[in-house]
């Protein structure tokens, strides 16, 4: 047990290792705001064109969202950040990151925000374009807030998704919290930074993740 | 472009290391596999022993869910990986892959069944309990299996999310399809492999995803 | 009328919290009676039907069926108990993910362990007495609620029940699909089954009770055959309630 707690739970190395994890903790919510940001602007185009009248445009946003939901992120990343070199295209590990997210996520949230906008009776459409509305002021003052709403666990539930996948990062080396934090662990012989590392996720995350169960048992009662 | 072709499709590397990504997906296949079954099997059981309403295990099952839910899998990975042998437990690579995507899967898993269970009405419960079925019986016979069905969908979105992750076994040197890939990029400084393992992740995933959606556009066209 | 009652309820008493719903009922029910129970809502009818098979815990009083009491024993004695107890529920909550067949063979399957075949006849015998053998195969979704309230009935009478009990069975059918359900609830009784019935069916009990027993607040205010009541109801409260619904 003490063996366990020292290689574990050592407070000691924990607290030599939290400025570290604090400064990767910083770089994984740049990270995530980037990223969160950017999905939900490119999903909601992404939505767009799946729901368009146009069929090329169906088909581009289908392959779109298929493709990336298929190729795991890491694969992705991989792929970017070593393979786009070898066509000239020199990138940094923090750009690389974000693209490869954002094709990865913005086909996620377009997947939610997709089901939100089918949610909307098209009763709603005809009542606001009925009233002088165009087709983007009835989408962005009637349609969208009742579909984020009625989709709101769901974006959340992506959200904390996302946060967890910024942690593939540390693959190619950015030095982000789990990054850090096995800097910290190869240092030290120990895995307590890492298990701070996991306490940090858990600070941020479980109260994301209670409210995403708290809103499923709401929408479901 | 011919110089794309080259860097990216060159036919000579792709022949040499085509075998390299064929024992990769080999791998993938075995480890998704045993994570799918082991992983909702897992989270089937926990949603039923949460059904007996026993208060001091379901605090225990909805910690488990709300900490695997919230942890990302590579962290858990790199625990047990490096962690583990300084207390005297050596896992080895595939394991820890299997038994870290596998609890994730079965978080995932038992609350998605859980709402399940949790959306049969009520009169189905009582139903079989007033016809001497007793609460296993009921629980097995009835509300499984309406639960199972509600459940289909979202398992399956989710189960394809948690293989992809095998991915990440190539932080931890499982030979998986990616590692084979970024083992074989580095030998032959051509990033062909890379696109190899593209093309063998789509081949495996794609018609997933197509099924996925399938089964939900299927499940919407009911609800209408 | 047989002395010894089929069911008996003893000083049954129900408590949520601060609120008493049932305040130390009793009630006998003898072989091949039907007692018809009336009140207004939240009079503690259904509540009362609802602890006669534990699917609502009584906090205090006991449940004696056929001589044996229900409140005493394990819980694998009370599952073999409920099986002597059919309940009709005003929802008629069929599986909907089995076939009536199914339906109506599960709990003679798993629970009285009967043999497949014993059970499908068993089970076609029942639905012939509530006229939906041509249904056998339907799911529940494709029948209309009257035929689903019938399929329910079949289903518990498959278990060869001591005691039926009926939770406002028809109040969630459409008005023209009432009279298949009481029709079936009729033949029952003069089959000799012995029921209890939760209902605002007056012209129904009426014609078929043997007792009419009025609850309000929680009590047995009033109880007599359906002339007594109907005719000459003695308590305020009973020629309130009688007046407000025949309106």
């Amino acid at each position: 047990m003490d063996i366990f707690i020292d290689q574990f739970f050592n407070i000691e190395i924990m607290r030599k290792s939290f400025p570290l994890l604090l400064s990767g903790l910083w770089m994984t919510l740049k990270l995530c705001s980037a990223v969160i940001l950017l999905g939900l602007i490119g999903g909601l185009f992404v939505a767009l064109g799946n729901m368009s009248e146009r069929r090329w445009l169906r088909w581009i946003s289908i392959a779109y969202t298929d493709l990336f939901r298929a190729l795991p992120p890491l694969v992705l990343l991989i792929f970017i950040y070593a393979g786009l070199p070898f066509a000239g295209i020199n990138i940094s590990p923090f750009a690389a990151v974000v693209i490869a997210f954002l094709l990865n996520n913005s086909s996620y949230y377009a997947e939610v925000y997709r089901a939100g906008l089918i949610s909307v009776a098209k009763g709603q459409w005809e009542a606001a374009q009925s009233t002088g509305l165009t087709p983007a002021q009835t989408l962005i003052h009637v349609v969208l807030p009742q579909a984020v709403r009625n989709v709101l666990p769901d974006l959340l539930s992506n959200t904390v998704e996302v946060v967890k996948l910024t942690s593939l990062a540390s693959v190619i080396s950015l030095s982000e919290l789990l990054y850090n934090a096995g800097m910290a662990r190869s240092v030290t012989y120990n895995a307590s930074p890492l298990v701070l590392a996991a306490l940090f996720y858990l600070v941020l995350l479980w109260p994301l993740v209670r409210l995403v169960s708290h809103f499923q048992r709401r929408l479901a009662a | 472009m011919d110089r794309f072709l080259e860097t990216f499709f060159n036919p000579v590397v792709m022949a040499q290391y085509t075998p390299d990504i064929l024992a990769g997906v080999w791998v993938t296949l075995q480890i998704a596999a045993a994570i799918i079954v082991a992983g909702i099997a897992a989270g089937l059981a926990l949603a039923c022993l949460r059904s007996y309403g026993i208060r001091v295990l379901n605090v225990f099952i909805i910690c488990y869910a709300d900490i695997f839910r919230a942890l990302p899998p590579l962290v858990v990975i790199l625990i047990l990986y490096f962690g583990f042998p300084s207390i005297g437990i050596q896992l080895s690579g595939p394991m820890v892959l299997f038994i870290v995507l596998a609890a994730t899967l079965a978080a995932f898993a038992e609350e998605i069944f859980w709402a399940g269970f949790s959306s049969v009405e009520k009169g189905q419960w009582e139903a079989g309990i007033a016809t001497g079925l007793g609460f296993t019986r009921t629980l097995t016979y009835i509300a499984l299996p309406q639960a199972f069905r509600l459940a289909i969908p979202p398992i399956v979105n989710r189960v394809l999310a948690i293989t992809k992750m095998t991915a990440l076994g190539s932080a931890i040197g499982v030979s998986e399809i990616l590692s084979s890939a970024t083992t074989a990029q580095s030998f032959s400084g051509s990033a062909t492999p890379l696109t190899m393992s593209v093309i063998a992740y789509l081949a495996i995933f794609l018609p997933m995803v197509a099924a996925a959606r399938w089964l939900e556009s299927r499940t919407a066209w009911k609800k209408r | 009328m047989a002395n010894r009652p089929m069911l008996e309820v003893v000083a049954l008493e129900k408590r949520f919290g601060p609120n008493t719903i049932l305040k130390k009922i009793d009630l006998k029910v003898a072989e091949s009676e039907l007692v018809f129970v009336i009140g207004p809502s939240g009079s503690g009818k259904s509540t009362m039907l609802r602890c006669c098979n534990r699917l609502e815990e009584p906090t205090s009083g006991d449940i004696l069926v056929n001589g044996r009491n229900i409140m005493a024993g394990t819980r694998r004695d009370l599952d073999r108990m409920r099986l002597q107890i059919g309940m009709v529920f005003q929802g008629f909550h069929l599986y909907p993910h089995m076939s009536v067949l199914k339906n109506v063979t599960l709990a003679q399957r798993k629970a009285l362990k009967r043999s497949k075949a014993e059970a499908d006849a068993r089970a076609m015998n029942m639905l012939e007495q509530v006229g939906m053998a041509h249904k056998a195969d339907a799911y529940p979704g494709e029948l209309s609620g009257g035929q689903q309230q019938r399929v329910a009935i079949a289903r518990s009478l498959a278990l060869d029940p001591k005691v039926m009990l009926f939770d406002e069975p028809t109040s969630a059918l459409d008005p023209e699909l009432v009279g298949s359900v009481l029709k079936v609830m009729k033949d029952l009784k003069s089959k000799g089954m012995t029921m209890v019935v939760v209902s605002h069916e007056m012209a129904f009990a009426r014609e078929t009770a043997d007792r009419v027993v009025f609850m309000d607040g929680g009590v047995v205010v009033e109880e007599g055959t359906p002339d007594e009541i109907f005719g000459a109801p003695k308590a305020e409260r009973t020629r309130a309630f009688l007046s407000r619904v025949s309106g």
